[in-house]
């Protein structure tokens, strides 16, 4: 049953607020720290396991595909939800701010990404 | 019309889907015809859903009673959510591969950030050492800004200034990513998790990433989600300190 899925997913994202919340009272931090990261490992880990264990299969697995597809609406919606004037009518030290330290960041990027192994690169299908 | 306007305000969340779904359609068709594939429908579903914001005020276009379902549609719990459900398409391998990168990008992306916001600040009048550390934590995300000048008790104008240069990077990672995907080599697993660290706001790595590769988002995700974290542990404290000992 899909809300399997639903409901593995949430218990994972619960799980991981909660460490990312309680990872950032211990650095005394109003807000959660890593939660996103600390839920993606653990549905990873606990979904190969169960998928390994014959717990659940696909239908239970396109619960969860279908949050992950619906990401990309909620990326835009969130963008037509963004306080834009605000940023624009900050006037240039903001924008050179946000903008010139993004830029940077770019620029970082693939000299960092030098550090350690190769990556492995995008297969002919853009799967990775 | 007083029954449509019951309509949708009841149903907020559900126009929302609509809405997004309508924008979706048409700028993909706008991709697809006008620009023959070169721009990404995504990304020019962003940007325009970005255009609209500039019409509404604090929430964008969901200031409008019409449109706040928006604002629960793009709310933090639906991003995070979502984003954590991309996992299943991630590999745990190929995050543990990145591991040593991953975490030098976070501090490097936290540190230069403040530092070259600071230094804009100087340099555009604020030369007060708080003011500066606050517009330069603000370049970090407008989270770490906001935490970073309540922390040092600088006035709400700069507060106000720090939050708009997190969304403006927001905005400039959204519109600038897919641009620059093939300087950055942004074509790999590993690359996604560096980049995630260095830029660091959520929104802007996930909004930018969908837009170049959908199949990067939950690596950028991953290291991006610990930015904030450490941007506020940083910024107020050991990167406020070392700022004082040059101004």
């Amino acid at each position: 049953m899909k809300i399997y899925g639903v409901g593995l997913l949430a218990f994972c994202f619960l799980v991981g607020k909660l460490l990312g919340l309680g990872l950032g009272r211990l650095i005394n931090l109003s807000n959660d720290v890593g939660g996103v990261g600390f839920a993606m490992l653990l549905l990873i880990v606990l979904s190969g396991y169960m998928r390994k264990k014959q717990w659940i299969d696909e239908k239970e697995i396109t619960g969860i595909t279908f949050w992950s597809a619906m990401y990309i609406p909620v990326i835009i919606a969130m963008a037509a939800s963004l306080n834009a004037k605000a940023a624009y009518s900050a006037g240039w030290l903001a924008i050179a701010a946000g903008g010139l330290t993004t830029l940077v960041g770019f620029i970082l990027v693939p000299l960092i990404a030098k550090i350690g192994a190769a990556p492995e690169h995008i297969e002919e299908d853009g799967s990775i | 019309m007083e029954v449509f306007d019951q309509l949708l305000a009841k149903n907020g969340l559900i126009f929302a889907f609509l809405l997004v779904g309508l924008l979706i359609y048409f700028s993909y068709a706008v991709s697809k015809y006008l620009f023959k594939g070169r721009i990404p429908g995504v990304a020019i579903a962003v940007l325009s859903a970005l255009v609209l914001a500039f019409f509404g005020g604090e929430k964008g276009l969901a200031d409008y009673p019409l449109f706040a379902g928006l604002a629960i549609l793009g709310s933090s719990m639906f991003r995070d959510f979502t984003v954590v459900a991309t996992a299943m398409g991630a590999q745990l391998s190929k995050i543990k591969a990145a591991g040593a990168a991953g975490v030098v990008a976070l501090f490097a992306g936290v540190i230069v950030t403040f530092y070259v916001g600071a230094i804009m600040a100087y340099f555009m009048g604020y030369t007060d050492v708080k003011s500066m550390a606050t517009i330069g934590a603000g370049a970090c995300t407008y989270i770490v800004g906001p935490v970073t000048g309540s922390a040092l008790g600088v006035s709400s104008d700069v507060i106000a200034i720090s939050i708009a240069a997190g969304v403006v990077k927001t905005i400039v990672a959204t519109v600038g990513t897919p641009l620059l995907a093939k300087y950055m080599k942004l074509d790999n697993a590993k690359t996604a998790l560096v980049f995630g660290g260095l830029i660091g706001t959520t929104s802007g790595v996930t909004a930018g990433l969908a837009a170049t590769n959908p199949k990067l988002v939950p690596y950028g995700a991953f290291t991006a989600t610990f930015y904030t974290g450490l941007g506020c542990l940083l910024c107020p404290s050991i990167l406020f300190i070392t700022l004082t000992w040059f101004f």
